[in-house]
This record gives structure tokens, sequence and C-alpha cells, in this order.
């Protein structure tokens, strides 16, 4: 039946196109109806579908559906879905456009059978997001979204070497297991790596997530790193430095998460911090590390994505998103008070919340594998990550000192967006089977026994006992109105200053160069022409040499008129 | 925009009994460590309250740190936003600086 072989991200585009050319409730209707029906669409294909055809020399698979890509097309439905909710209220045709289109894409990329076609759709993931940082239109989003896309950009023309590297050297662009024994590998894994915001190449993530629309935040932290994340498990499982790298990322963004003002950057920070679990996971690559990897990726959309909605819902009512300009909300914004917590406590991984579920996983692989000093640091994590999403999120937006502002909660569509997600994040923390019959391998574990429950519980009340006791004594950074530097300083300081320096002097010594070089050809031409001076006087000291070529030519065109009459 | 009304937690007594809440909770784990029989997959498991201080430390700790990197780290609010006002030589070796010149005016959303 030819209805199974339109890819997922068909309708999307579609979709994008229905909604640059209506306006109002239709278009309400149809951004809607276009999520909903697609993965109605992609529940009822079976597995293992594929869509094939050659192009020249090359054998290419634009959709390819097996366990691990189906895992990542429902949770960007539901995503899509949640987004779409969330963002009804908007009349900006070039938002709500370009968030179809990025969708797809993202789509488009998990069920790409073959490197070209994830190269294709790379990029677009890339060339359509950043119309959600520019449509915040302020000065400071159209920087920020111009070095978005330069670092996107560039990680998909490393892709494309590394695609036609893998071409020559297997003859195939299947996109299978790719591993890191060739140069090709390599390439591929730094493409990956810079999308998946690796230690020092984070900051495009930190840099355009807090300065796009409140909507556009939203999608972005669904699709790109998740994408970047299937690509890795796919072609990198096992590879052991990414445990590495992995427990690197879920570390360093902590401490910038907890000086940081901005609540949007913090949940950036920590959306960093969330993917290094599922780096870890991919690195060490057994079934139930890979399932932890997959799941927490599932999970993190939904609970990332509810935080984000709530941060957006404050920042949309009041106009602010600061910690330090920020408090006392909980008055008269309580439904998204009590939305934000339970973001929070699923981020947190508390139990009965779903990033326990999944993030108990990858803690009890690392373990098994005997990765020990990895585990301790992902404990350290947990505490941290506790620290900084679970409890500053909430305690500096929603309590803390009294800012004096009563914004109401926001409209209902961002309300129920919310709402379903809040909903998502506890059914899937009491009932995690539901969850784990999709993963790609049966491992048959359990997440609920009285170690683990008791371990974390403990773990997390602990921390917040920190929290209070560091408040109460004052030693607790207060929220400030700052920047803090991170490594996008080398590129947006330090390297532009170099630069600056280094061309400065490069022309200086141009400029130097070119005096002397001119002087030195005057000197020799002054001496040229006297020599020819002298010369020229020697030989026709009466007659200018003017008149001697006259001359010259009438003998010459006398002789031409001769040899005519002859 | 005075609001007299009062609210959960303008009320001391409530932030008090949120904190008693809290600590009979810490107590009560610290206690059910040493009830409930554990399966320990690591020997750090097994030390004498290994989870709530490993918990309670490691958020000390990344405050410290972080405190500390403040010191550094730290910058004014609008340290980015004059790059590339401040020289007339060289305007044409990155693009960030170019940006900067288009608007003057901010559209907040």
């Amino acid at each position: 039946m030819w209805m199974i072989e339109i890819p997922a991200f068909v309708p999307f585009f579609i979709g994008a196109l229905l909604v640059a050319l209506t306006r109002g409730m239709l278009r309400g209707v149809i951004m809607i109806v276009i999520p909903i029906a697609s993965a109605v669409h992609l529940w009822m294909i079976p597995e293992s579908i594929h869509l094939q055809f050659s192009l020249f020399d090359y054998h290419l698979i634009p959709y390819r559906v097996d366990k691990l890509s189906l895992m990542f097309g429902y949770v960007f439905h539901l995503a899509a879905l949640m987004g779409i909710i969330y963002s009804l209220h908007l009349r900006d045709s070039m938002q709500q456009v370009a968030a179809m289109m990025y969708i797809g894409s993202g789509l488009g990329a998990v069920f790409a059978g073959d490197l070209l076609t994830l190269f294709i759709f790379w990029e677009l993931l890339a060339l359509t997001s950043v119309f959600l940082i520019w449509a915040r239109r302020t000065q400071r989003s159209y920087a920020s979204g111009m070095r978005y896309l330069v670092i996107q950009v560039l990680s998909g023309v490393i892709l494309l070497a590394g695609t036609l590297f893998y071409f020559t050297e297997n003859n195939t662009l299947e996109f299978g297991y790719i591993g890191l024994d060739s140069v090709a590998g390599w390439l591929v894994f730094i493409a990956f790596g810079i999308k998946c915001a690796f230690p020092m190449v984070h900051n495009w993530l930190t840099d355009a997530y807090a300065e796009a629309t409140v909507t556009g935040t939203v999608f972005l932290s669904a699709f790109t790193t998740k994408v970047a994340v299937y690509a890795l498990a796919r072609a990198f499982p096992g590879t052991e430095l990414l445990v590495y790298i992995g427990a690197a990322m879920t570390c360093f963004p902590i401490f910038f998460a907890v000086i940081e003002n901005d609540l949007r950057r913090v949940l950036a920070y920590s959306l960093i911090n969330q993917v290094g679990f599922m780096v870890v996971g991919i690195g060490i690559g057994t079934a139930l590390a890979i399932n932890g990897a997959v799941s927490h990726a599932f999970n993190d959309v939904i609970f990332k994505g509810l935080l984000f909605m709530s941060m957006g819902a404050v920042l949309h009512m009041t106009g602010r998103i600061n910690g330090s300009e920020l408090g006392g909300l909980y008055k008269t914004m309580p439904k998204t008070t009590i939305l934000c917590i339970i973001g929070a406590a699923s981020i947190s991984a508390f139990p009965l919340f779903s990033g326990f579920v999944s993030k108990s996983m990858i803690m009890s692989a690392a373990i098994e594998e005997g990765f020990d000093w990895i585990w301790l640091i992902l404990l350290f994590a947990s505490a941290g990550v506790f620290h900084h999403a679970g409890i500053k999120i909430p305690y500096f937006a929603f309590f803390a000192h009294d800012c004096g502002i009563r914004a109401n909660d926001p409209p209902k569509n961002m309300l129920l967006a919310m709402a379903i997600a809040a909903s998502l994040c506890i059914a899937i923390g009491i009932y995690p089977q539901g969850l784990y019959a999709l993963l790609p391998y049966d491992t048959g574990y359990n997440p609920y026994d009285a170690s683990h429950v008791l371990a974390q519980t403990q773990l997390l009340f602990f921390s917040a006992l920190a929290f209070v006791w560091l408040n109460l004594k004052g030693l607790y950074p207060p929220e400030l109105r700052a920047t803090n530097l991170d490594f996008d300083w080398i590129y947006r300081r330090a390297l532009p200053t170099v630069l600056q320096n280094m061309f400065t002097i490069i022309w200086q010594i141009d400029r130097t160069l070119r005096q002397e070089v001119k002087l030195k050809l005057t000197i020799c031409l002054t001496y040229i022409a006297e020599k020819n001076n002298r010369l020229s006087n020697l030989l026709s000291r009466n007659y200018p040499s003017g008149s001697m070529a006259m001359w010259v030519a009438i003998m010459l065109a006398t002789y031409l008129f001769l040899s005519f009459i002859q | 925009m005075e609001d007299k009304k009062k609210y959960l937690f303008d009320h001391p007594k409530n932030i008090k009994r949120a904190l008693y809440l809290l600590y009979s909770c810490c107590i009560l784990l610290f206690i059910l460590d040493f009830v409930i029989p554990r399966d320990v997959s690591h020997g750090w498991e097994s030390l004498w309250g290994f989870y709530p201080i490993y918990g309670f430390i490691s958020c000390v700790v990344l405050v410290r740190v972080a405190t500390w990197m403040r010191t550094f780290l730290r910058r004014e609010e609008d340290y980015y936003d004059n790059e590339g006002m401040d020289d007339g030589a060289i305007s044409h070796n990155d693009d960030v600086k170019n940006s900067k010149d288009i608007g003057d005016h901010h559209v907040d959303d």
C-alpha cells in the first residue's frame, strides 16, 4: 500500500506549506491535525519498512524504520504536538512555518537510512531552526542566530566530508555502525559531537536557546540535540571515548548553571548535563546502557520541554527571565508553579517521576561495566542537577524574595501543553513498563527496588538540605545581573581581538614595506631616466627624437608607395 | 498593584513548617539506611550513610566552587553587547562586529 511508504517528514513539510497559505483558526486546526495524523500513521506502519532508490552511483534509503528510529519518531511527534499547542496563540507566520519545517527535518533525520539523506536533513535542521531564534526580532537574537547558524552549518559540512570519505572507503552510504577507526569515522564523530554540544563546542546551545522566542526555545530543546544523540547511538555505540566526554558533559555545565542569572540559560546548561547522561549510556554500549540512553532522551524531550515551557510562560507573562528580577510568582501563577515543580522533580529523577526510570538504567549500566569513577561523577552530577534545575529554577522564579510582579497564569493553550507534558512525566514515572516496551532491547529492568529508591531519595533530600543550609548561612551565591564567561569567549572576544591586532600589525608592516619599495623604485627610475637622458643627448644633440620618428615614417611610406607602382 | 493579600509563604510559620518537614524527612531517610537491607554493587555503597553524605557534600562543593568561579568569570551584563564598537580601525574581519551596526533599536517581544 503506497500510504505506508510516505516518510514521516512529508506531512510536516506539506503542513508548513498549508500554514503559510492559511490564517487564523484554520491554521491552528491544520497545525494540530498534522502531528496527530502523522503519529497515528507512524503507529500503524510495520517495522523494517524501507524506501530506497539509486541516484547515480549512490544507493539511497530516505526512509528506514526500526526500533531505534521509531522511539525518536514517537517522542518527536509528542514534542511537536506539545510545542504546537503551546504556540497556538501566536500570529507569526515566520515562526509557525519554521517550526513545522524544523519538526519535519528532525523526523527526516531520524528515519534517514543513508548518510547523504542524513546530511540533507542535518543542514535543514540548522536552516529552519535559526528562524525560531531570529523571530525574537532583537539585535541580540540576530547576532546569536548568526553564530548558531555558522556552527551548525559547519557541523553539516564536516558531516558531508565524512560521508564522502566513508563512501570511498566502504563503497556504501548506509547509515549504520561507523566506529572510530578511520578518518571518515572521526569526521562524522566530530560533526555529531558539535550538534550534541560536546564540551568546548557547546556554546551555540547556551547562546541561542536563551535568545530564541518563548515558543521557539520549546521546539529547539526537543529536536537538534536528540537527533545528534540518535545519530551517536546508531553510529558509535560502545565507543569508550564517549563515556569520558559524556561524564565531562554532565559535570561542567552545572557549575555554570549555579551562577547563571538567565533562567532559560540555566535550563540550556542543564540540557547539556542531561545529554551528557545519554552520551555516557551510548559510550558504555551494553543493551541496558543503550536502553537507558534512548529512554532518557525520550523523557528529556518531555520534561525539558515542560521546564522550558514554564520558564517561557514566566517570560511571556512578566517580560523578564533573570533570576534577579523574579520571585514570589507562586502567588498569582499557581498552576505554572505546580507544573514547573513536576518538571523539576522529573529532571531531578525523583522516584515516581519520569527521569528516575531512565537515568537509573544508565547508572546501573555504568557500575555493572566497572566504570566506578564515572559512576561517582554521574552521582555528583545527579545531585547537581537537582540543585540547579530542580531547586534553583522553581525557587528563584516562583518563591525566593517577592519581586512584586503580580502576573497571571499564561493563556489556556500554554497551560494545556504544560499539563500534557506533566501528565506524561508522572505517567511514565509510575508505569515505566509502557516506555520500556518501546525500547530497542528487552532487558527486564525494574527501577523500583528498595535499594535504588532509597539511595536516590536520600541523595536528593540531602541535596535539598544542603541548599537550605547554604541559604540560611548566606553562602548561596545571590542571583546577579552579569555575563559569565564561557568557552564562547574564545571566538567572541579572544579570537577577534587577536585577529584584529594581527591585522593591524600586518597592515603596518605592509604599509612600511610598500613605502620602502616605492622609495627604492623612485630612486631606481630616476637613475635610469637620468641615464636615458644622457644617452639621448649623446645621439641627438641637435634633433629632437620626434622628428627622427617622423622621417622614418615618411621613408617607409614612400617605400610602400613605390612598391605599389611597380 | 499594592497587594495586601497574605499568601502561603508570607507567614514565617509556614516556612518553618516546610523546613521542619524537610528535616524530619532527612532524619527518617537516614534511619531507613540502617533498616532496609540494600543490594550493594559498589564497595562505597555499604559505607555508613554514603548517599546522604555524598549528596550533601557534593552540593556544598558544587556551590562553593561555582561561587569561586564567579570571581574570575563574571563580567558586566552588556559585556558582549559592545563587541567591536570600540575600534574604528578594522571593521571587516568578523561578522559579529558588522551585525552590531545594523540596528540600534531593540524590539522586545
